[in-house]
């Protein structure tokens, strides 16, 4: 008897394709031996990297790109720190005469972050969709992290967003999926007459369960980085966070029951011996 | 005799440094592996292919950025 096997389409960013849905962060690993197995055991083929001042970060002059397989991972540069529209749109400039001179796929695209505040750490939707704009304007896939707005992520897709990220709640802050019916309408608008385009809950996400919530909920991935890299065993959480994220994509093309106010019994009520 | 020299900022440091000197020259004083590196003059990239031209000015802004950790 052959064994039954289940295939899913891979998530389509732009002109990248992978098979994984899990995006990981590369940020807040205690070292870069620890990270690079954590994604690694995720078997995320996307990992996201900040763009700072050369010789400020590391001191002893090592740099996170001898610890990272650049064969295998397509690397996602992000605008992380930028409170301008004009800062996002240099820094992503940067992130892309990097990445050419590695010859690394992820050279043209970008995940925008343009931020409000740094206690909320949460995005400006209106210097947001300028550097949407003005980034699509200049050749790239834009990846754009917002809020779950639906209307702002509208406006975003508009714009010509590759993908649109609506956070599940503040960065970093492992609250989980705050608004799951807001991530539902931000579902339905952005993929009316056109359900392939994708959707990533990115940030908010504290354990696996989260990521579960955001997938069954039918987003096309899930973007974390301080879940696996602030959890008491890092690479135990990766391992987590992979399988969470499969069964969740899993349960989203299943299709589950509805949820009924009484019970239905699962055995026959009929034939009982009496 | 010394040569001239002129003063820039680097990553938000006084740096001297020879008149004439390039991108590319301040870059290996740097020590650290080019492929890695992004480097603005006054808020405005410099490709790559063009690093072994553009001479430093008086004043010039330079920013010399890598990729680091990042979610």
């Amino acid at each position: 008897m052959n064994t039954p096997s289940l295939q899913d389409s891979e998530l389509v960013l732009g002109n990248h394709r992978f098979k994984s849905r899990l995006i990981v962060g590369t940020g807040k690993y205690q070292t870069y031996d620890l990270m690079r197995d954590c994604l690694s055991i995720s078997e995320a083929e996307v990992i996201t990297v900040a763009i700072r001042r050369e010789r400020l970060i590391d001191d002893q002059g090592r740099n996170i790109l001898d610890f990272i397989d650049l064969d295998k991972y397509t690397i996602l540069p992000n605008t992380a720190g930028c409170f301008t529209a004009e800062d996002a749109v240099r820094v992503a400039r940067l992130g892309r005469e990097i990445l050419e001179g590695l010859e690394n796929p992820g050279m043209d695209w970008v995940k925008l972050e343009v931020l409000g505040d740094t206690k909320t750490l949460l995005p400006d939707p209106i210097s947001t969709l300028k550097a949407t704009e003005q980034l699509v304007a200049d050749g790239f896939q834009v990846l754009v992290y917002t809020t779950d707005d639906p209307m702002t992520a509208r406006r975003l897709k508009e714009a010509g967003a590759t993908s649109v990220m609506p956070a599940g709640s503040p960065i970093g802050s492992g609250q989980g999926i705050l608004n799951p019916n807001n991530i539902r309408i931000c579902l339905e608008y952005l993929k009316q007459d056109d359900p392939d385009y994708p959707v990533i809950v990115d940030a908010g996400v504290g354990t696996a369960s989260d990521v579960c919530v955001a997938m069954e909920l039918g987003v096309d991935g899930v973007l974390l980085n301080t879940g696996i890299a602030g959890a008491t065993d890092p690479l135990r959480m990766a391992n987590s966070m992979k399988k969470a994220c499969q069964a969740g994509r899993d349960a989203s093309l299943a299709g589950r029951i509805p949820k009924k106010m009484y019970a239905t019994a699962s055995s026959p009520e009929i034939g009982l011996p009496v | 005799m010394t040569a001239a020299t002129i003063t820039i900022q680097v990553n938000g440091e006084s740096q001297t440094v020879n008149v004439g000197t390039t991108i590319a020259n301040l870059l290996e004083n740097l020590g650290h592996n080019p492929r890695y590196l992004a480097v603005e003059q006054n808020r405005c990239l410099v490709r790559r292919a063009e690093h072994a031209q553009c001479i430093l000015q008086a004043n010039d802004i330079i920013e010399i950025v890598t990729l680091v950790g990042g979610g």
